[in-house]
C-alpha cells in the first residue's frame, strides 16, 4: 500500500536535503569532470534535484538516490548540449555523457560516483578568485549549503551572494581556471590556499558572537568537516593534520567562550571544566602525528600553541615560555607583526607587562589600526597601574572593534579599572589575554 | 585558450637604460621569450613606446577626435604585452610570472573572448 501523498512528499524532501548535504561535492565533482563547465554542472544538478522531488513524491525513493540524481543530471546536460550554440566545441563532452548514460542503462545498476572532490576544492579555492568568493563557493559546492544559508552566514542579502557565486562560476569558465590537481611545483602554494579557505571559514564562525545567527557557528562545524575531508583526500600531509588539530583544539573551548548574556569570556576567565575533552584529545593526537612528520608549518605551530592552552590546568600554569618560542618559530616562517603582538602577550605572562609593553614598540606602526594591538597595550598598561594611559588605549580598541560582544568586553574591562587608586589594586588580579 | 598578458609598470620603477641592472633585465626578457617559443605558447609579444607617444582616438557624431596621451592617467602604464596560447589559467599564470617587469610592476592576464 502506498503511503499517502503528503507523507511521500515529506519523505522525498527529506531525502533530497540529506543528499544535498552529503553528496553535493561528489556529484558536482563528477559532473564537472564530465562537462568541464562549472555553471552547467551546477544548473543540471539543481534541475535534477528538483526533478527528484517530483518523481520521488510520485514513485517513492530509488535504490540509489545519488545515482538517480547523477544520471538525471547527466541527461539534463545532454539536452543542454544538444541545444547549445557552441555544440561543436562541446562535442567531446557530449560524446562522453552519451556513453556514460548508455553504460548506466546497460548495467541496470546505479552509476558509480567517482570522487573528484579534491579537484573540485582546488578549483573553488583558486587564488585567482577573491578570498570571500573562495569561501562562499566552497561552502556551496563542497558542503552543499544553499546560497541563502551562505548569505545569512556572511550577513549578505541572498541576491548579493547569488551574484557573487554567478560571477565566480563565470570567471572559472571564461578565464580557464582548471579543474585539475595542481602540478608539483604549484602544489604547496595551492594546498595552502585550500587550507587557508577552510581556516577562514572556521574563523568566520568562531568570531561570531553568541546570539548572532546559529548558522555562523555552524561554519565552524563545516570547516572541521572540510578539514576531515582534506585529510582523507591528502592523507599524511602534516599541515592538513595541523589545521584540523588547530580547529578542533580551538573548538573545544566553544562552550566556555560566552557567558549567559552572550558576553565574551577571555581565556583566563573561562571555566576549563567546560572545555570539550574529546576535541582536545583528538586535536592533540593529530598534532603529534603531524609534528612527527618533520615538516613544520604555520598551522602546526598554531595548533601547538592551542594545545598548550588546552593542556594547561590553569591560565597561570600555562607554559608561556614554550608559547613565546612557538611565536618566534611562526615569525621565522612568515614575518607577521600579529605573531609578534601575540608573542608580546605571552611574554607578559612569562616575564611581566613591562617587557611586553617594550616589545610592542616594534609593531606599533604596522598595527596602528588593529584592535587587538590596542587591547593588548591597554591590558599591559592596566597591569602596570598606568590607568590613564590604559584608558586611552581601551578607547582606541573599542573604537576599532568590529562587534558588540567585543565592545562590551572591552568597555567592562575599562570601567572596572575605575580611578587610579582602584586600578592599582586591580592591577594584581587576573590579567586579560587577547587569546580567545 | 588564448590569453593576453598586459604588462604594467610605473615609469622609473624598473632598471633604467645605461645602469648596470639594465642588461640583466633585458636578458630576462630574452630568456622568457625563448622559453615561450620553446614551449610553443607564444602567439605574439611586443614592447611599446612610452605613453608620451600615445594618441587617443574617439569618434563622436561621426567626427574623429584625437587627444594627446593615453586614455587613462594611471600611475602604472601599459608598456608591452604577450599573447599566449595555454591550456588553462594556471599555465598562463606560470608564463606571466616569468615576465621580468612582474617583479616591479604587474601583469594583467585577460582571456581572449571566443566568438561562438
Amino acid at each position: 500500500m502506498a503511503a499517502d501523498p503528503p507523507e511521500m512528499e515529506q519523505g522525498a524532501r527529506e531525502a533530497i536535503e540529506v543528499l544535498a548535504r552529503a553528496d553535493t561535492g561528489r556529484l558536482l565533482g563528477t559532473l564537472l569532470r564530465d562537462t568541464r563547465d562549472f555553471q552547467l554542472a551546477e544548473d543540471c544538478l539543481q534541475e535534477a534535484m528538483e526533478s527528484a522531488l517530483v518523481h520521488w513524491t510520485r514513485n517513492g525513493l530509488p535504490a540509489s538516490p545519488a545515482g538517480w540524481v547523477l544520471q538525471t543530471a547527466r541527461r539534463k546536460a545532454i539536452d543542454r548540449f544538444r541545444r547549445a550554440r557552441n555544440f561543436d566545441r562541446k562535442r567531446e563532452e557530449y560524446g562522453l555523457l552519451i556513453e556514460l548514460d548508455q553504460q548506466a542503462m546497460d548495467s541496470h545498476e546505479a552509476p558509480a560516483i567517482p570522487d573528484e572532490r579534491l579537484r573540485l576544492i582546488f578549483t573553488c579555492c583558486h587564488p585567482a578568485l577573491d578570498a570571500k568568493t573562495r569561501i562562499a563557493l566552497t561552502l556551496r559546492t563542497l558542503c552543499g549549503l544553499t546560497t541563502r544559508e551562505i548569505a545569512r552566514a556572511f550577513l549578505d542579502t541572498p541576491e548579493t551572494m547569488a551574484q557573487r557565486l554567478v560571477r565566480a562560476r563565470h570567471k572559472i569558465t571564461k578565464a580557464g581556471i582548471p579543474f585539475e590537481i595542481p602540478e608539483p611545483e604549484q602544489w604547496a602554494e595551492r594546498l595552502n590556499s585550500v587550507l587557508s579557505v577552510i581556516y577562514l571559514t572556521f574563523n568566520e564562525g568562531y568570531s561570531a558572537t553568541a546570539g548572532t545567527s546559529s548558522l555562523r557557528h555552524d561554519l565552524c562545524l563545516e570547516a572541521i568537516r572540510m578539514g576531515r575531508l582534506m585529510l582523507e583526500l591528502v592523507p599524511g600531509d602534516a599541515e592538513c593534520e595541523g589545521l584540523l588539530a588547530l580547529m578542533l583544539l580551538n573548538h573545544s573551548r566553544e562552550q566556555a567562550r560566552f557567558g549567559l548574556q552572550g558576553e565574551m569570556i577571555a581565556l583566563d576567565q573561562q571555566d576549563r571544566s567546560r572545555w570539550h575533552q574529546g576535541d582536545i584529545e583528538q586535536g592533540c593526537r593529530l598534532l603529534d602525528h603531524a609534528l612527527g612528520r618533520g615538516q613544520p608549518g604555520l598551522f602546526q605551530l598554531q595548533a601547538a600553541i592551542s594545545a598548550l592552552h588546552a593542556q594547561a590546568p590553569s591560565h597561570d600554569a600555562t607554559d608561556w615560555r614554550q608559547i613565546v618560542l612557538l611565536y618566534d618559530a611562526m615569525h621565522a616562517i612568515a614575518q607577521n607583526p600579529v605573531y609578534l603582538l601575540n608573542r608580546a602577550v605571552a611574554l607578559s605572562y612569562m616575564t611581566g607587562a613591562e617587557a611586553a609593553l617594550a616589545a610592542l614598540d616594534t609593531v606599533e606602526t604596522a598595527l596602528a589600526d588593529y584592535q587587538p594591538f590596542h587591547a593588548a597595550r591597554a591590558d599591559f598598561l592596566r597591569r602596570l597601574g598606568q590607568i590613564d594611559a590604559a584608558r586611552v588605549s581601551y578607547r582606541r580598541a573599542i573604537e576599532l572593534s568590529g562587534n558588540e560582544s567585543e565592545r562590551y568586553f572591552l568597555q567592562a574591562r575599562m570601567e572596572i579599572m575605575g580611578d587610579d587608586t582602584q586600578g592599582r589594586r586591580l592591577a594584581s588580579s587576573a590579567p586579560q589575554s587577547c587569546d580567545r | 585558450m588564448k590569453y593576453l598578458a598586459l604588462i604594467y609598470a610605473a615609469p622609473g620603477a624598473g632598471p633604467d637604460y645605461g645602469t648596470p641592472e639594465f642588461g640583466p633585465y633585458m636578458d630576462g626578457y630574452r630568456k622568457a621569450t625563448e622559453t615561450y617559443q620553446r614551449d610553443g605558447v607564444m602567439l605574439a609579444g611586443e614592447a611599446l613606446q612610452d605613453t608620451s607617444t600615445a594618441t587617443t582616438v574617439r569618434v563622436r557624431n561621426g567626427k574623429t577626435e584625437t587627444m594627446d596621451g593615453p586614455f587613462a592617467e594611471t600611475k602604472e602604464q601599459l608598456g608591452g604585452f604577450y599573447m599566449f596560447d595555454c591550456a588553462n589559467l594556471d599555465e598562463a599564470i606560470k608564463y606571466a610570472a616569468m615576465i621580468p617587469s612582474a617583479e616591479h610592476g604587474s601583469v594583467e592576464i585577460r582571456p581572449v573572448m571566443e566568438i561562438e
